[in-house]
């Protein structure tokens, strides 16, 4: 996936806000990038912007060699909240992309009930939404996510809203899922350890309008674990990105 | 914000047992409070309040002498109930019911498809809404007379009102519903490819579809209502018409059957929409 010049300025009544401004980034095929930045330094917008949902001013997005012009079937996209529909049971909301994209999820059926079965919600196929827990839904969604197989997985702050432990747990399944299946995966958000437990490369934008500030390698070992995070390595790793952001494009190294 | 929406919005719960004090239609009343009937001690209970609620009546009017055209004993009503329904209530029933099923359906139908046209195009709504205002502040028994002279003694001067008057309450509720949008949900749709019919079918319409319960509800209730005013006003039949017939061979007990019998159906329209929420709208407990 290439990202060429991508630049957005929102319309609002007030005028317009300039939310991007030139982002140009290559993303290789199976690499866990994560994006981090200030609030309201257009992380989401950037997301959104890749997934194809909302129109960037100018500039492009590149997958797979053609211009991302509208939501792509290659591209699956997880949500700031669950996002599950309150109407349906887990079932019905794993299969509404199949409903809505017109695909038979007969072939698909083993794959799903695998997939259930490895985030822990197998047996609970026929509860509705407001029955699940706060990371249950989140894991339902991935699992909606994940059922019809996308190249590209895009994040948009899926954790935010879970307490600490779940966070953890749901950082680990992340990881555990990419290293089984290689997607690529762009997460947005805004824990910096989030971002380098999770990620390959941590890409930090400037506040508003978000400029690529700097791009963070972490080559940490893998699988990494949570005891990791409070590694002196760790930590002097989260200092400079938190640095990053505080005083834009000017590592501390 | 879906939480702040959740405490204004009228809700059907399907824990039946719920003691909070939310706005929601389960708690206007026992009457269809999913297992109410919980013990032989609340029934007994129930029971005994209507007992003595209308025993009390009873006593009351025959010890104070109460003029019958004034309130009737409900013994007697009862008993005007018992001995004549089938003969001189029923059909006036079947009448009544037919205008309102007819009617209703035809306005709520207009109702519904007018709401989910005015949300998606907020032009037409600007065009519309004085007209739908007008409907909603003109009394349709001012009309009836004229319809009358136009379509005489059948049932359409009266199932046009009952039309005018349930549509823009179905309208105005369901509309309310359709302007619940839930961008994310929408967006999520849209990640998927989904075009604006299956966002409308798939995401809007079952979001609003607990308030266009609730609008269906009010349009029914409003209704029953209507026609009941129209007849009073015009024709030859149908309960209104019968209020009317029998107090002026002043038949009080035969008039307050015949609110009876209207109670009834009001109770038996609410009970129909609270078990229809609870199945197709009970997520938004």
């Amino acid at each position: 996936m290439q990202v060429r010049h991508a630049t957005k300025y929102y319309k609002t009544s007030t005028g317009a806000v300039h939310a991007l401004e030139d982002i140009n980034r290559d993303i290789q095929q199976g690499e866990f990038t994560c994006i981090v930045g200030p609030s309201g330094c257009g992380k989401t917008t950037l997301l959104w912007g890749l997934s194809g949902l909302h129109e960037l001013t100018s500039g492009e997005v590149i997958l797979n060699g053609t211009p991302v012009k509208g939501p792509r079937p290659e591209i699956g996209m997880i949500f700031q909240e669950a996002n599950l529909l309150p109407w349906r049971n887990l079932m019905q909301n794993i299969l509404f992309p199949f409903e809505i994209k017109k695909i038979d999820p007969k072939p698909y059926k083993e794959r799903i009930a695998g997939l259930l079965e490895e985030v822990g919600l197998a047996g609970f196929e026929t509860k509705f939404p407001r029955e699940l827990s706060g990371g249950m839904q989140q894991r339902a969604s991935i699992v909606r996510c994940l059922s019809y197989d996308p190249e590209l997985i895009l994040m948009d702050e899926p954790f935010g809203a879970l307490d600490a432990f779940t966070r953890d747990e749901m950082n680990l399944l992340i990881q555990k899922i990419w290293m089984e299946t290689g997607k690529t995966i762009v997460f947005v958000t805004h824990n910096v350890s989030e971002a380098i437990f999770l990620a390959d490369r941590v890409v930090v934008l400037s506040p508003r309008p978000g400029r690529l500030a700097h791009i963070f390698n972490i080559d940490l070992p893998r699988p990494r674990t949570i005891e990791q995070t409070f590694t002196p390595e760790f930590i002097k790793l989260v200092l400079e990105i938190k640095s990053t952001i505080l005083h834009g494009n000017t590592p501390s190294k | 914000m879906a939480d702040q929406l959740r405490d204004t919005i009228p809700t059907f719960d399907t824990n039946a047992s719920d003691e909070s004090g939310d706005v929601s239609i389960s708690n206007w009343s026992a009457l269809t409070h999913g297992n109410f009937a919980k013990s032989g001690s609340e029934i007994l209970a129930i029971i005994a309040v209507a007992v003595v609620i209308i025993g009390g009546l009873e006593i009351w009017i025959r010890s104070a002498n109460v003029k019958s055209y004034i309130v009737p004993t409900p013994s007697a009503v009862g008993s005007a109930l018992f001995h004549h329904f089938d003969d001189l209530f029923w059909p006036h029933v079947k009448v009544t019911l037919f205008e309102l099923g007819v009617g209703y359906a035809i306005g709520a139908t207009i109702g519904i498809l007018l709401a989910a046209v005015i949300t998606q195009v907020p032009f037409v709504e600007k065009i519309i809404t004085p007209y739908i205002l007008l409907l909603v502040t003109t009394p349709m028994m001012a009309l009836v007379p004229l319809l009358q002279l136009k379509y005489g003694f059948t049932s359409t001067p009266r199932i046009i009102p009952v039309a005018l008057a349930a549509g823009p309450m179905v309208m105005i509720n369901a509309a309310t519903g359709f302007r619940r949008t839930d961008l994310a949900k929408i967006a999520l749709a849209r990640s998927y490819g989904a075009n604006t019919f299956q966002i409308f079918r798939k995401v809007r319409f079952p979001l609003a579809l607990p308030m266009i319960i609730v609008g269906l509800m009010v349009g029914a209730i409003f209704g029953v209502l209507t026609a009941v005013g129209a007849e009073m006003v015009s024709g030859k039949d149908g309960l209104g018409n019968q209020i009317i017939y029998w107090q002026t061979f002043s038949k009080y007990n035969y008039v307050w059957s015949i609110i009876t019998i209207l109670a009834l159906i009001g109770i038996g329209i609410y009970v129909i929409f609270y078990q229809i929420g609870k199945r197709w709208a009970s997520w938004q407990a």
